[in-house]
């Protein structure tokens, strides 16, 4: 029909379109833009070509015995410390929403205390447990000495750690939240108690609100790690000032230290991707069409 | 027949709101119990008190002579804990508005997941109840599929079959057909057609009046929180005595 009226009410020379061209849109802007950070970039590495940066130190300490021991005990350090966070994490986030106020005002001074003071801080404050506490244990069943215990990695994880469960509890409540309530009334009338509907139905939805921001805390641990080089825990850091403070390459040492976090970052990264995939399964945009197939194939 | 509920002056209050107002009704073994009336007339809440998804402000229930959610030493009702609760939901199995099938698992996932994690059977065993279940309701091609990747009245159908795994000796319908496509109303409606038919005791609360008259034993009218009238079919749905029921039944016919 319409197609039918224009024909005929079109006056064809005016609107013939045979000899007009489209042409893309010019943007001189982006083009100066980019000329000048160019620019920029040749000069940052024509200085660093140029400074006074030994490269073949930078390769001969890259896999050196120290920094490789020192990046174990990064290692070791991120996963020790961010396992802990999420334990306590998980249990003060439960704490927080329990009808219960003993259990919910512990977890929020919990939280209050270990996010309100410097993580520094609290890392010298177990390190330094043995001078209010000389002694550990329960009296008459086992004793130690405070000193012996709370060696640079024990204070390491306890701080670390301790201070990771406030942040993770903020972000394990916020994934329980998320749980769409008709999701507990189906785990309800199955019979399932609380715990049971925790650990089979809240946790496992929790997780897709959960695991983005966690992935970013343990990207985040992985350099808080470096703190323990203050109290000397043996990691990446510590290991590259010691070499440092022998052969006198400062820049080099920190370079190497600073090309070892950017590789467990960037493996860390990827992984954390692969995680936010697979559980965004099930839940994720990309079944909008298969659920339309489906409406459409009759129910 | 004799009672399988019975639920005595019910009470219930959301802060000032009377949500169920001296309720009292009687539930008969193999019954097909309709409740309708408008919405806010406390239908929802009725049957959400009989499984304890609320908790009843005063007033008793009885499933099968076992007082509900209470212990009772004297004259005295203290409530029960946690997992006495969830023991006491196994009794009847619940069907909601909006499916609420467990997000995170397949079909055949959330069939299984009662039989397994609450009743602690062995999964060689209820795989083939399951997937006989899924054959009633017509879907046992789906059982890998999550839930989002089905129809509204497909996540009905499973959700229907995921209470029916429970062998509940009771089942609760709480609107089930209110957020389905026109076109998709029949094929859950003719699932709880046939499990009616096998002699199931069933409440449902429903907008579908042509349902209630087909397949009901018993049509109950509440409006503010109280049962305004209760009969057969033919009497609410054909000739309703209050003039509240008429003005409903009219006002949905219209």
């Amino acid at each position: 029909m319409a197609s039918v009226d224009s024909t005929i009410s079109i006056p064809p020379a005016k609107y013939s379109i045979a000899h007009l061209h489209h042409q893309p849109r010019r943007h001189y802007g982006r083009w100066l833009a980019a000329a000048l950070i160019i620019l920029a970039l040749a000069l940052i590495v024509k200085a660093f070509a140029q400074g006074q940066i030994a490269w073949p130190v930078v390769a001969q300490f890259f896999t050196a015995p120290a920094i490789l021991s020192g990046l174990w005990n990064t290692i070791l350090m991120t996963i020790c410390a961010m396992a802990l966070g999420l334990v306590l994490g998980v249990v003060f986030a439960i704490m927080i929403m329990s009808p219960n106020p003993v259990l919910k005002y512990v977890a929020v001074f919990y939280i209050w205390f270990f996010r309100g003071t410097p993580l520094l801080l609290q890392l010298l404050l177990w390190f330094n447990l043995a001078l209010i506490f000389p002694t550990l244990g329960i009296p008459g069943l086992f004793e130690m000495r405070t000193v012996d215990f709370m060696t640079p990695f024990m204070a390491t994880l306890l701080g670390l750690g301790i201070n990771q469960g406030a942040y993770t509890a903020e972000v394990v409540r916020g994934g329980i939240l998320s749980v769409d309530n008709g999701q507990i009334e189906a785990a309800k009338v199955i019979g399932m108690t609380r715990l049971t509907m925790l650990r089979r139905i809240i946790l496992p939805q929790a997780m897709r609100v959960i695991i983005p921001p966690v992935g970013n805390e343990v990207i985040s641990m992985v350099k808080l790690t470096s703190v323990a080089s203050v109290i000397g825990y043996a990691e990446i850091l510590r290991n590259a000032q010691s070499v440092y403070y022998a052969n006198n390459r400062v820049m080099e040492l920190l370079i190497v230290s600073a090309i070892w976090y950017l590789v467990v970052v960037t493996i860390l990264s990827i992984g954390q991707h692969l995680l936010e995939k697979h559980y965004a399964k099930s839940q994720g945009r990309r079944d909008t069409k298969r659920a339309a197939a489906a409406e459409a194939e009759g129910a | 027949m004799s009672s399988m509920v019975v639920a005595v002056e019910l009470n219930k209050f959301f802060g000032d709101f009377q949500a169920l107002d001296k309720v009292s009704l009687e539930i008969e073994h193999g019954e097909v119990l309709c409740i309708i009336g408008p919405s806010g007339s406390g239908k929802s809440t009725l049957l959400r008190c009989i499984n304890q998804l609320e908790r009843i402000d005063s007033g008793a229930i009885w499933i099968d002579d076992e007082l509900i959610g209470f212990r009772q030493e004297g004259d005295k009702l203290y409530q029960l804990n946690d997992s006495e609760i969830a023991r006491q939901r196994l009794s009847s199995g619940m069907v909601f508005q909006r499916f609420n099938l467990f997000a995170h698992m397949t079909v055949l996932e959330n069939i299984i997941e009662g039989p397994v994690t609450v009743q602690r059977r062995t999964k060689s065993a209820v795989i083939p109840e399951a997937m006989a279940l899924l054959e009633k309701v017509g879907l046992a091609d789906k059982k890998d599929s999550y839930p989002s990747e089905l129809s509204g009245g497909q996540q009905q159908r499973i959700a229907i079959a995921r209470a029916l795994a429970m062998k509940p000796k009771l089942m609760l319908f709480d609107e089930p057909t209110s957020a389905l496509d026109p076109e998709l109303v029949s094929d859950v409606l003719s699932v709880m057609r046939n499990l009616a038919k096998s002699g199931m005791t069933m409440v449902v609360v429903t907008h579908e009046l042509g349902f209630a008259r087909e397949v009901a034993n018993r049509v109950v009218f509440m409006d503010h929180g109280k049962i305004i009238e209760s009969g057969t079919p033919q009497e609410i749905l054909g000739s309703p005595k209050e003039k509240r029921t008429q003005d409903f039944i009219a006002a949905v016919l219209a």
